[in-house]
């Protein structure tokens, strides 16, 4: 087993943390360095996703390394029946790190436990997605100049969302304040709330969006599925009511900055876009800096 | 009915007693006794003080590791082991949850890599607030002690 691999947030310590995130500032000043020049990576996509795909492969082609993998398991041979171990041994054999993304849950802690070269998790089912918990707090970081003592709202499906979850459990070193915004049937699971008491952070819970954020330095947007909801009626409802507009932002502090995984469906409206509290673009686009500086830690190729 | 059970005294082996009447069958495949060809009794709806209706397994000339018999505390953490020597108990052994279970526990969620592919059960015995969790390892799914699923 590689002890470089990345499969969880909170396999990083604070200081792991912080060091990603100086080294992705170095990248965003200077994307394309040779470091992993001659390095071959895999990235092995089990489960379709086009964005995070596309931000690893960037990152390593701009650090100049190469890329192999399949981006869909159906033209892999996980399609004849062969086991994840023997994929990931046989990949090992050609790549000096793997990438994957897989729709198991724990498919990645096991990957990074039979694997003979670093696993970076790419997301496994809706377990832990850590580059996705680095980028979004690379951008807290660029947008407030400080991780510390902000009030973050966390909006939308908190019962599901891995990403809110994971954000929690980073933030945790930074002393925050959190408003969970949820309705009833995505509210914030127990264990993060004791979580969140064991830490001593401060969080209140409501149930409408409205103005519950105008004191909140961070709004995070997540996406509220259809599929999670029992009674249509009550989706359309809550769909409606969890929709943020522009007008809305009028009384936020003027150093508000709205975050989202993406991709969006209704819960941003699209005049938000233009307000320059619309973070949710270029949050995408610090992934790049963020995945470069990972790939390279793991790779412990970093200069 | 007398409280004795009708079955001749355990010369050497091992007898767990005490074992609520509902999880004797999971001790019995917890340890693989269905494969076990040593004698062994088995009893189950006995009358007990203690827990109501219990079960009682004897096993000849057998000795379990620790590490096995511990592995009961995760279903019966009141069953009582005793050793037995020459008809006499020479070691009535505490039973201890290990911090770590391999193996006997199936994981209760559906797109588990452990549901999924050959990979090993492994959880993390926790406590929270006085109640006792395992978590599995691979997909980080926390479930209580009593709604563990024994494989």
């Amino acid at each position: 087993m590689s002890n470089n691999s990345l499969v969880s947030i909170s396999d990083y310590s604070k200081e792991e943390i912080l060091a990603i995130l100086d080294s992705a500032a170095q990248f965003e000043a200077n994307p394309n360095r040779k470091t992993l020049d001659g390095k071959v990576i895999a990235t092995l996509f089990f489960e379709p996703s086009t964005r995070t795909r596309l931000s690893f492969e960037t990152a390593v082609i701009r650090l100049g390394g190469s890329i192999i993998g399949f981006s869909d398991a159906a033209t892999s041979s996980s399609s004849k029946g062969e086991t994840l171990n023997d994929t990931i041994h046989m990949v090992s054999c050609y790549a000096d790190a793997i990438v994957m993304r897989h729709p198991l849950e724990g498919a990645a802690r096991y990957a990074a436990e039979v694997s003979p070269v670093p696993i970076i998790n790419a997301g496994d089912g809706a377990n832990q997605h850590p580059s996705q918990t680095l980028l979004d707090l690379y951008s807290i970081l660029k947008t407030q100049g400080t991780l510390e003592n902000l009030t973050i709202c966390l909006v939308g499906d908190l019962k599901y969302g891995r990403t809110v979850h994971s954000l929690i459990m980073a933030m945790s070193h930074f002393n925050p304040t959190f408003k969970f915004i949820a309705p009833d049937e995505l509210k914030m699971p127990d264990e993060y709330k004791v979580f969140c008491r064991k830490k001593n952070i401060a969080f209140t819970e409501v149930n409408e969006l409205n103005e519950n954020f105008n004191d909140a330095d961070i709004l995070y947007m997540t996406r509220v599925q259809k599929e999670r909801f029992q009674d249509l009626m009550e989706y359309e409802r809550v769909k409606n009511v969890y929709t943020l507009y522009n007008a809305m932002l009028d009384n936020t502090k003027p150093n508000l900055r709205i975050l989202h995984p993406l991709p969006r469906v209704t819960e941003i409206d699209p005049d938000v876009d233009s307000n320059e509290k619309a973070y949710y673009f270029r949050q995408a686009q610090n992934g790049l800096y963020v995945r470069q500086a990972i790939v390279s830690k793991v790779l412990k190729n970093s200069k | 009915m007398e409280k004795e059970l009708k079955v001749a005294a355990l010369r050497n082996g091992t007898v767990i007693d005490h074992i609520p009447a509902d999880k004797l069958y999971k001790v019995v495949s917890i340890l693989h006794l269905d494969t076990c060809e040593h004698q062994i009794t088995i009893g189950n709806n006995l009358d007990s003080a203690k827990v109501g209706k219990k079960g009682i397994i004897k096993i000849s000339d057998r000795a379990f590791e620790e590490d096995e018999t511990n592995k009961i505390a995760l279903i019966a953490p009141n069953a009582k082991i005793n050793i037995i020597r020459d008809f006499v108990v020479v070691e009535k052994r505490p039973l201890i949850l290990p911090d770590e279970i391999r193996e006997i526990v199936q994981c209760t969620n559906p797109v588990c890599i452990t549901n999924n592919q050959p990979v090993t059960t492994r959880f993390h015995v926790q406590k929270h607030d006085g109640e006792i969790m395992l978590k599995c390892h691979y997909c980080e799914r926390e479930v209580q002690r009593d709604k563990v699923k024994i494989k």
